[in-house]
């Protein structure tokens, strides 16, 4: 058998009652893997929503789950953004820092060279906001746990195309 | 006209009117109550009483698979649509058209745990094709329309649309169904791709030794895709070999069928599939019962997938060549391209080929030991075969060994003739789908094959059959085993019959009489024939108790885990130590 790849894939549904139930549902159903999944309405006008799934498998497992979510009946279009071309894919992250002195003119410092912002301040916390790759926040995150880290809140990726592409 | 106003419950009748609905099959309760009310008020509409939902969603099925129509469903909340849930999951596995109407609790009691309460859209969504709930009575006509496009169109499956009894009591305005605009999100593809028909053309034409696999989607596509099929073969010279859900899309009394493909079906079939060097795939869905072991399936040919849903492409076995479009179109267009193309069979390579096949075939696999103390329930069903030729019949079944033994040795010559249980292999379906099958040919023969341990899964679609005088026969092949655990019982476990015996068995004959029908029973072999044409006699329905040989087992077999290439052809043929290999146990 060969070897589990990660593809992000970009599903554009009808946005209505249940639609996250049922991709989500297919997933476990299916014994598909799910490693992030975000999920928003994009275009009001048209009713549609944007779900971008990481899900990683064989290259025989991702044919099937991408055939699986086309057969969704609210599903619009589905886009296997790593495969179709190079595509930008972004997360973010918030985390909390909690601490006083040394620790916390560390995190600062590190912060300004990761390019987080101070989202929220007390005299004892932080709350730092990250974008970017999923590896650049998780070097973040790494750097942070010892110097205060008490909670992480992330997104999961979104992802888009690059080029002019739709999609 | 297509503006006029009334309320929910007038609605649902209106649209399945509208819809070409003549017959629903359902159950009322307290949710569905003003629909119930709108069907007293009318005429046109045929409502059967079942005794149980889950014998609604089977007579629907038994009625859209015999008809090609969308069977329909009407339930009421909580238990209802529970009860429902195994005949929807049933319908899905085998892709018939259904659309089923719950009732639902009013909408501002929703998530309250109210009475007869249940998540029916969270509960059917993994066993629907789709699903509906309706919280506005103007979205009421359209969901309905679509609903019934949904079930229809594409790979057919069931549809479950949930109304709420408030939905049911509003006031709205009615949409007829050519003014709902098709949504964006749904467009299966019916019309293949020429690039790949060119591709599969090539391949048959050079084929050496083509095998035809042909499924339950060009039953699904319709008659005339089965006369392109049967048009396909005969130009090609091509065997053909069926599934399960398949029997009848090629006539069976054609040599060139080479009988039911997979784990129950014929030597010749399955060697056939092991060793042709292009299968053409039509309609049917390499499942797991077809394929046996993967790594070992058809080695060494070309596979041709024709399917409707680019989802079956891939799924268990790699496709060199995918055609996704309608079976009937696909077919139409493989036979423009080989006309195209001039093509004429090569007729030295065909007939290396089907010497070989011919080989095969003399092996004889569903011959069976017969007895002239016991009755053998191969040679029942063998008996029936033969004493109802020249009648319009169609057979049901539940599922077991009297259901391989149905398909190995009855024999269909048209399609949407035989319902059976394939994908979910729901015990009790075959009583209520003959009733199904019945409504929908009233002077048709119908003959649920049943074992009975089966029949007793929906023993009291007795009542429904009894009320509305169907004359449908359950000939119940009685071996006092659930026949086919007790079969893995002995080849895999040691002999070890745990809890498949069937103890505490009604009289049959007394069942049917207390029922208002008929019972009959046959224990020797020279009673058989005479208890047939007895049970074809009579005009309203008849339990048959046919007393076979307990100890009885299915064969041909391909063992699970094993290869088509490693049948086991009868009991003399069982390989020492157990034909079972460790890897197969875990399998189902």
């Amino acid at each position: 058998m060969s070897d589990k790849e990660k593809h992000t894939i970009a599903v554009l549904v009808d946005n209505e009652p249940g639609i996250l139930a049922r991709v989500v549902g297919l997933f476990s159903g299916r014994g598909y893997n799910i490693e992030s999944l975000t999920v928003a309405e994009v275009d009001a006008e048209n009713n549609l929503s944007r779900i971008t799934i990481v899900t990683s498998g064989t290259p025989m497992i991702i044919e099937q789950i991408k055939a699986q979510l086309s057969r969704l009946v609210p599903v619009r279009v589905v886009h296997d953004l790593t495969e179709e071309g190079p595509a930008v894919e972004r997360e973010l992250v918030l985390i909390k820092m909690a601490g006083m002195g040394e620790k916390r003119i560390e995190s600062l410092r590190l912060a300004d060279i990761f390019r987080a912002r101070v989202v929220d301040s007390t005299i004892e916390s932080f709350v730092f906001e990250i974008t970017g790759s999923a590896e650049k926040l998780n070097a973040f995150i790494n750097l942070m746990k010892p110097l205060g880290l008490v909670d992480v809140s992330r997104t999961g990726v979104v992802a888009i195309s690059r080029g002019a592409a739709k999609f | 006209m297509s503006a006029e106003q009334m309320n929910g419950a007038e609605m649902v009748i209106r649209a399945l009117g509208d819809q070409g609905v003549d017959v629903v099959f359902g159950y009322p309760g307290g949710a569905v109550l003003p629909i119930y009310d709108a069907l007293f008020m009318q005429n046109r509409l045929r409502h059967i009483l079942v005794r149980h939902e889950q014998g609604a969603v089977h007579a629907a099925e038994g009625y859209a698979r015999s008809t090609g129509k969308v069977g329909v469903v009407l339930v009421t909340s909580g238990p209802g649509a529970t009860n429902a849930v195994t005949g929807l999951t049933d319908a899905l596995m085998d892709s018939v058209p259904i659309v089923c109407l719950t009732g639902q609790v009013p909408t501002h009691l929703i998530g309250n745990d109210a009475f007869q309460e249940a998540d029916t859209t969270g509960i059917t969504r993994p066993c629907t094709k789709h699903n509906y709930l309706v919280k506005h009575v103007d979205d009421l006509a359209r969901t309905l329309h679509e609903a019934f496009y949904v079930a229809r169109t594409g790979r057919p499956g069931p549809v479950v649309v949930d109304l709420p009894k408030d939905v049911l009591f509003a006031m709205g305005t009615y949409r007829a169904p050519e003014t709902v605009e098709q949504r964006k999100s749904y467009r299966p593809q019916t019309e293949p791709d020429p690039a790949r028909i060119a591709e599969a053309v090539e391949i048959i034409a050079r084929a050496k030794k083509p095998l035809f696999y042909g499924g339950g989607g060009i039953i699904n596509s319709g008659p005339h895709a089965c006369k392109l099929f049967a048009e396909l073969i005969e130009m090609t010279g091509i065997p053909c070999t069926l599934t399960l859900m398949g029997l009848g899309a090629f006539p069976a009394s054609d040599k060139r069928y080479l009988g039911l493909v997979g784990m129950h079906g014929t030597y010749e079939a399955n060697m056939a599939m092991h060793g042709c060097d292009a299968m053409i795939n039509v309609g049917a869905r390499f499942d797991d019962r077809v394929t046996g072991k993967i790594a070992a399936f058809s080695p060494n040919s070309k596979k041709i997938h024709i399917d409707i849903d680019p989802s079956s492409i891939n799924k268990n076995v790699r496709i060199d060549i995918p055609v996704i479009g309608d079976a009937g179109k696909v077919l139409e267009a493989i036979i423009e391209g080989l006309k195209a193309r001039r093509f004429a069979p090569d007729r030295a390579a065909l007939g290396k080929w089907w010497q070989q096949i011919e080989q095969w075939r003399k092996r004889d696999s569903l011959r069976y030991e017969n007895s002239d103390r016991i009755i053998k329930p191969q040679y029942a069903i063998e008996r029936l075969y033969a004493l109802t030729r020249g009648r319009d019949v169609f057979i049901t079944t539940e599922v077991g060994q009297h259901q391989m033994w149905a398909a190995q040795l009855f024999k269909f010559d048209q399609p949407c003739h035989w319902m059976t249980s394939g994908g979910l292999g729901t015990m009790g379906y075959g009583l209520p789908a003959a009733i199904g099958v019945q409504i929908a040919h009233p002077d048709a023969l119908v003959i649920d094959i049943a074992g009975e341990a089966s029949i007793l899964m929906n023993i009291q679609e007795m009542a429904t059959a009894c009320q509305y005088r169907l004359p449908v026969k359950i000939f119940i092949v009685n071996n006092q085993y659930m026949g086919m655990v007790r079969q893995w019982q002995e080849l895999l476990h040691g002999a070890r019959y745990s809890e498949s015996y069937s103890a505490s068995l009604p009289d049959f004959v007394k069942l049917a009489e207390a029922f208002g029908a008929k019972g009959l029973r046959a224990t020797k072999p020279e009673e058989v024939d005479a208890v047939i044409k007895e049970m074809i006699a009579i005009p309203g329905p008849v339990i048959v108790d046919v007393a076979v040989d307990p100890a009885e087992n299915c064969f041909p077999m391909i063992p699970s885990g094993a290869a088509h290439n490693e049948m086991i052809l009868g009991p003399a043929d069982r390989k020492s130590g157990g034909p079972v290999s460790e890897e197969g146990m875990v399998l189902v």
